[in-house]
């Protein structure tokens, strides 16, 4: 994999993408959210601090996905009413990128997947069903969720978001779906949840006392 | 990451912060590393937000004196399924059924790594929860998960009565969701169906002895009443068992008695006809039979009487007289059969045939000594002797048979009584006989 290096247009530190398709980071040492342009990196924001996590995976957590390996880059941080939850973004050792989702302990890796005629952010209700790639889905809960935060590299730009709107589909089988509605064109990621010890993740945080 | 890179900062560690309750001031403990949305004061029950660093204080609820206190106490350890857990949280919740209030308690089990579990406990009877992650598919009054179908037990209004410690939700007390349970013992899969949200969860059966294992507690649990929605039955796994045990025997004891029919030779070694006029015997009625030879290896011997007796009887004294040895068997046997017509209809008694069968008579040369006696205003009778060797004897078999049948009826009738003591208590209770219905 090629790690291209360039150095923070704020602070000067040398920036590392460990995925060449990386489209944002935030800058490790001043926090600065740097998009990549053609010929240099731009500074586009500034992360807040994050409030005190309790997620277990962090960024450099590896695992295992279908007997391959991953490693987290990067992650979206999001609110609700009743929690928070992240979106760890990870690259896989055959080049793709996908999500690994950590909802208060409960896991799922996602895919984005390039369906047309998804529904909008108004015609979703829970209890609708959808099929997608042969595979029927159920909308469980809708949740107005609160960007907080984002660390590490993104394959795409994400950092002026406020309040986003997803959809959470669920099969019979333990597949999963978000129809995510933070852009204009709705988004649909396609995965499944997973045990925590079949994603033998390696290098996660440590708690004091476990 | 390539060499040279300057060591970063640590994310933040959970701190011990020392926090104190804004209403009374009474130290907190936050267990769940963040985790936590709502913590609830143990010693004024303000529900606190746990997310926020000044504790707002979200809802205080009125404590009721005598408010059982957590039987596993907060901050105690145990390995479930071979995860270790923390008990962060303690709710009480009842629903109403007929007027009649229903308590359980439900405790919040924390690892940092695992999806919270859950432990319920109601009457003694316990519970392993757990989130599902596939969706069950209802099918009117049952539902279907991972291939198995449950079936609906019961559907109420269930209300949180009391709350303590931490909660990965926002907890409140008064809340209120309809829970609706379905059951494959050991198994419960409940949804909870709130304003916003239907939740899937499966519960497993725990035995209160396991938990105390586990959590390594003091004493002993509380005893279990009554039988729970899903509690194991103890014999029903038993059910199967015997009635296929049964099988195997009956079908074992329909070929031995095949064989025994089999090799039995069932042959007609006498046979004659006798007849008593009216008035007769007269004076020494015994008489003795024609020499017959029983062969083959020391075997039973089956000696038939039929007389036409009608509203009557005879009386046969016989004895089985080895002509070589002297050896005999003596016994006697009564033929009568009575018939009639009363007020119930018509009846009979008795019968024109009896059998009785001699065991353990060796081989030899035989001849039988009969002595009738009847009755001194008898019709005319006749009467015939048949003698056979080497019958086959399957009363035996029916005592077997019997044995066997005996406790596969009464663990069947166990398990019914186990499985109707269940349902009596679900939305669905059988047909209750010799009581009303009120």
């Amino acid at each position: 994999m090629t790690q291209p290096v360039s150095n923070c247009p704020n602070c000067g530190a040398k920036i590392v993408f460990q995925w060449s398709s990386s489209v944002q980071t935030v800058c490790q040492y001043c926090k600065s959210i740097l998009v990549r342009t053609d010929v240099d990196l731009k500074k586009v924001g500034q992360v807040g601090d994050l409030p005190p996590d309790s997620s277990p995976i962090q960024l450099n957590t590896e695992g295992i996905y279908r007997n391959k390996s991953f490693v987290v880059i990067g992650r979206i941080l999001y609110e609700y009413d009743q929690g928070g939850w992240n979106e760890w973004h990870i690259t896989l050792n055959d080049g793709k990128s996908a999500w690994l989702s950590d909802a208060q302990n409960e896991y799922a890796v996602s895919f984005a997947a390039s369906m047309s005629g998804l529904p909008a952010a108004k015609q979703v209700q829970v209890g609708q069903q959808y099929t997608w790639n042969n595979q029927r889905y159920t909308l469980t809960v809708i949740t107005l969720a609160h960007y907080r935060g984002v660390e590490g590299e993104l394959p795409f730009q994400y950092w002026d978001k406020t309040d986003v709107t997803f959809a959470d589909l669920r099969s019979e089988t333990g597949k999963f779906a978000t129809l995510d509605f933070s852009d204009d064109q709705p988004a649909l990621y396609l995965g499944e949840f997973m045990e925590f010890d079949d994603l033998k993740l390696k290098n996660l945080r440590s708690f004091e006392g476990w | 990451m390539s060499a040279g890179t300057p060591p970063l900062s640590t994310p933040p560690k959970p701190q011990a912060k020392a926090l104190n309750c804004p209403q009374c001031g009474a130290a907190i403990t936050l267990r769940a590393l963040g985790h936590a949305e709502t913590v609830v004061c143990e010693s004024c029950h303000s529900i606190l937000d746990a997310k926020d660093p000044n504790l707002q204080i979200l809802q205080k609820f009125q404590v009721i004196t005598g408010e059982v206190p957590p039987l596993i106490p907060l901050g105690s350890r145990g390995k479930l399924r071979g995860t270790d857990y923390e008990v962060i949280g303690f709710q009480r919740r009842s629903i109403t059924v007929e007027g009649i209030r229903y308590d359980w308690h439900e405790y919040v089990l924390f690892n940092p790594y695992k999806a919270t579990h859950y432990l319920t406990e109601y009457n003694g009877h316990w519970n392993d929860i757990s989130v599902c992650k596939e969706l069950p598919v209802v099918n009117f009054s049952t539902v279907n998960y991972l291939g198995e179908v449950y079936r609906h037990f019961q559907t109420s209004d269930a209300n949180t009565n009391y709350v303590l410690g931490e909660f990965p939700w926002q907890v409140r007390v008064g809340e209120q969701a309809t829970v609706t349970d379905y059951v494959k013992p050991p198994r419960v899969l409940s949804s909870e169906k709130s304003a916003n949200e239907v939740t899937w969860s499966l519960g497993e059966y725990m035995y209160g002895a396991d938990i105390w294992k586990s959590f390594n507690l003091p004493g002993q649990p509380p005893e279990a009443f009554g039988v729970y929605e899903n509690q194991p039955s103890p014999v029903s796994e038993n059910v199967k068992g015997i009635w296929s045990a049964f099988l195997a025997f009956a079908l074992l004891l329909l070929f031995l008695m095949a064989g025994f029919d089999f090799a039995s030779s069932k042959t007609t070694v006498f046979d004659s006809s006798y007849r008593l006029n009216a008035g007769e015997p007269k004076g020494e009625a015994s008489f003795v039979t024609d020499v017959f030879d029983l062969g083959g290896r020391t075997s039973n011997v089956q000696i038939t009487t039929s007389a036409s007796v009608d509203n009557s009887w005879i009386y046969l004294n016989y004895a089985l007289i080895n002509q070589d040895s002297g050896q005999a068997w003596d016994f006697g046997r009564e033929v009568s059969y009575y018939h009639g017509y009363d007020s119930d209809g018509s009846w009979t008694e008795g019968s024109r045939r009896d059998t009785v069968v001699i065991p353990s008579v060796p081989a030899g040369h035989y001849y039988l000594r009969i002595e009738p006696e009847v009755d001194a205003r008898h019709p005319p009778i006749s009467y015939s002797v048949q003698v056979k060797r080497d019958v086959p004897v399957l009363g035996f078999f029916g005592i077997a048979f019997l044995a066997l049948l005996l406790p596969a009826i009464a663990i069947t009738w166990r398990s019914m009584n186990f499985e109707r003591m269940r349902w009596a208590e679900s939305d669905h209770p059988p047909i209750r006989i010799g009581k009303s219905e009120d």
